[in-house]
């Protein structure tokens, strides 16, 4: 048997007749923008906003926003039933988490014993129930030890890098502090650096996949907490580095199926965000937005919000 | 063969890991046969065909870029989620901060491929599979855009966009068209999946931008 067909054998054994809720395809794109601000610096520049070298746009990481995402999971569900977070930023302060994880039932328990440690099936076993109470492994995976290659979870959503429209331009300012750090420093005050980006206007695409949501039991309320989070990240994240980060948009391509009802890139390509004044950029009104909504391949939906 | 497909494949970045450099990752020049395959099982596979990697075209210059990326150092442990299943004290948690790690990437940037590969069908393959249906699951897929997971190049935040050459269709230039050959060394064909996982190298040459790939499951690559 492949890996594939043992994992789905176990997932009839441990849910027997309850129906999971399914997804099918999705895309998303979001824009977000920055004023006054270093929305994710480069430690290899020394903090510097992160800028493509050779156009001179600014690039935001997948892993920097798939952390805003979970940030923002852990502080509204509270590490709840279902929305625990595998890797988390802060310290576990509760000890009580230990215990709150929703342990198997009895008959489970003997259910698992008699599945004969067969590794692959255990492994799947075990996967299975980190998906169910980790929202972030249900959504991104997460790789997990296991001596055989089941201990390595898929998610269903995919972030990728995101870039800023235009060039953007960073400055480096230089401010002052009335304390110094050091006692007996013969100075009363230290001089520091801040890295901001004046303006500027980002875009990332993103996938959902609807077989590997089925996969990880990633369904429509995960779903709908997903498009939460992407909207409301940035409202959570505030900090002097920052400045003024803010979701300005997010347009989601809905398909009919799981295997999806068109191309990504030209679902993509409908979308597109072009400078409308000459000065350099400053706000998002210098800015404009269009989805091209006319003709879309049959079964395939927009949805912005 | 017979059954023989070419899809065009290209995105903004691509990380081919060399095996050799991992912990800062570091990418071949090139797509790797197995990620090649990679792709073409994100769009259609099943246990009753194996997809075989014939020929690689390299489309566009091969240039480089890096990132630096904060990352974390461990993984948890299978025993530990088992004993967190059974309602014992257990941490599952990754606690980013305390076990950062600052890792490299250097990646591909620009990347697009002509993929040409067939398929042969396994021992798994049951009285309903025959070629033709594989094959035409495979075309009406990639012809729509449809995918079981969106593929990517390498890792998963490198999407790829494809779209299929149907015959007759011209592969489009490539940027070596004029290269009468360059050795791009050892580099990965693919792992192994038997008991154990084994990889498996073949000398990649390119010649006009275009490489051929053996098919080492039927033959050990020698010198």
């Amino acid at each position: 048997m492949t890996d594939m067909e043992v994992r789905d054998n176990v997932m009839e054994q441990e849910e027997g007749s309850t129906v999971i809720p399914t997804i099918n395809r999705h895309e998303f794109t979001i824009f977000f923008d920055v004023t006054n601000g270093n929305p994710n610096g480069d430690p290899d520049m020394g903090n510097m906003p992160r800028i493509d070298p050779e156009t001179g746009h600014g690039i935001v990481t997948d892993v920097c926003l798939k952390r805003k995402v979970r940030n923002y999971v852990e502080i509204t569900r509270e590490q709840g039933e279902g929305h625990r977070i595998y890797v988390t930023e802060g310290a576990v302060l509760n000890e009580q988490h230990r215990k709150a994880y929703r342990s198997l039932r009895e008959e489970d328990v003997d259910k698992f014993k008699e599945l004969k440690p067969k590794d692959r099936a255990e492994a799947s076993l075990l996967t299975h129930w980190m998906c169910d109470n980790f929202y972030d492994v249900r959504t991104f995976g997460a790789v997990m030890t296991t001596k055989v290659n089941c201990g390595q979870v898929r998610g269903p959503v995919q972030f990728t890098f995101a870039r800023s429209i235009d060039p953007i331009f960073s400055q480096e300012t230089t401010i002052t502090r009335q304390a110094v750090t050091q006692e007996g420093a013969d100075k009363d005050r230290e001089m520091g650096r801040k890295h901001i980006v004046p303006y500027g206007l980002y875009r990332m695409d993103g996938y959902v996949s609807g077989h590997l949501a089925e996969k990880t039991h990633f369904g429509p309320e995960d779903l709908e907490l997903l498009w939460e989070s992407l909207e409301n990240m940035f409202e959570h994240d505030r900090s002097a580095s920052r400045g003024q980060m803010a979701l300005r948009k997010l347009i989601v391509f809905q398909h009919e199926t799981k295997l999806g009802n068109a191309p990504a890139h030209k679902l993509f390509e409908r979308i597109s965000a072009r400078k409308i004044t000459d000065a350099p950029s400053r706000s998002y009104a210098d800015y404009e937005i269009s989805v091209n909504s006319e003709d879309l391949p049959n079964g395939v939906t927009v949805i912005e919000r | 063969m017979g059954y023989g497909i070419k899809l065009h494949v290209w995105g903004d970045r691509a990380c081919f890991t060399r095996p050799e450099m991992k912990a800062e990752r570091v990418s071949y020049d090139v797509m790797t046969p197995s990620a090649a395959r990679g792709i073409l099982e994100a769009i259609h596979w099943k246990p009753a065909i194996r997809w075989v990697v014939d020929r690689i075209h390299v489309l566009n210059e091969i240039s480089f870029d890096s990132v630096r990326r904060n990352e974390v150092e461990s993984k948890v442990s299978a025993a530990q989620i088992k004993s967190a299943m059974n309602g014992r004290d257990a941490i599952l948690n990754q606690i980013a901060p305390a076990e950062r790690q600052q890792r490299m990437t250097v990646m591909l940037r620009d990347v697009a491929y002509v993929i040409e590969a067939h398929f042969e069908m396994t021992s798994s393959a049951g009285e309903s599979d025959n070629p033709e249906k594989h094959y035409s699951i495979f075309s009406r897929r990639a012809r729509g855009g449809q995918s079981y997971h969106q593929p990517y190049f390498g890792c998963r935040e490198f999407p790829v966009n494809f779209s299929l050459l149907e015959d007759g269709d011209e592969i489009p230039l490539s940027y070596y068209r004029g290269n009468v050959g360059l050795d791009l060394q050892w580099m990965l064909w693919d792992l192994e999946y038997g008991e154990e996982i084994s990889p498996k190298f073949f000398r990649a040459t390119m010649r006009q931008g275009i490489i051929d790939v053996p098919d080492l499951y039927k033959r050990e690559a020698r010198l």
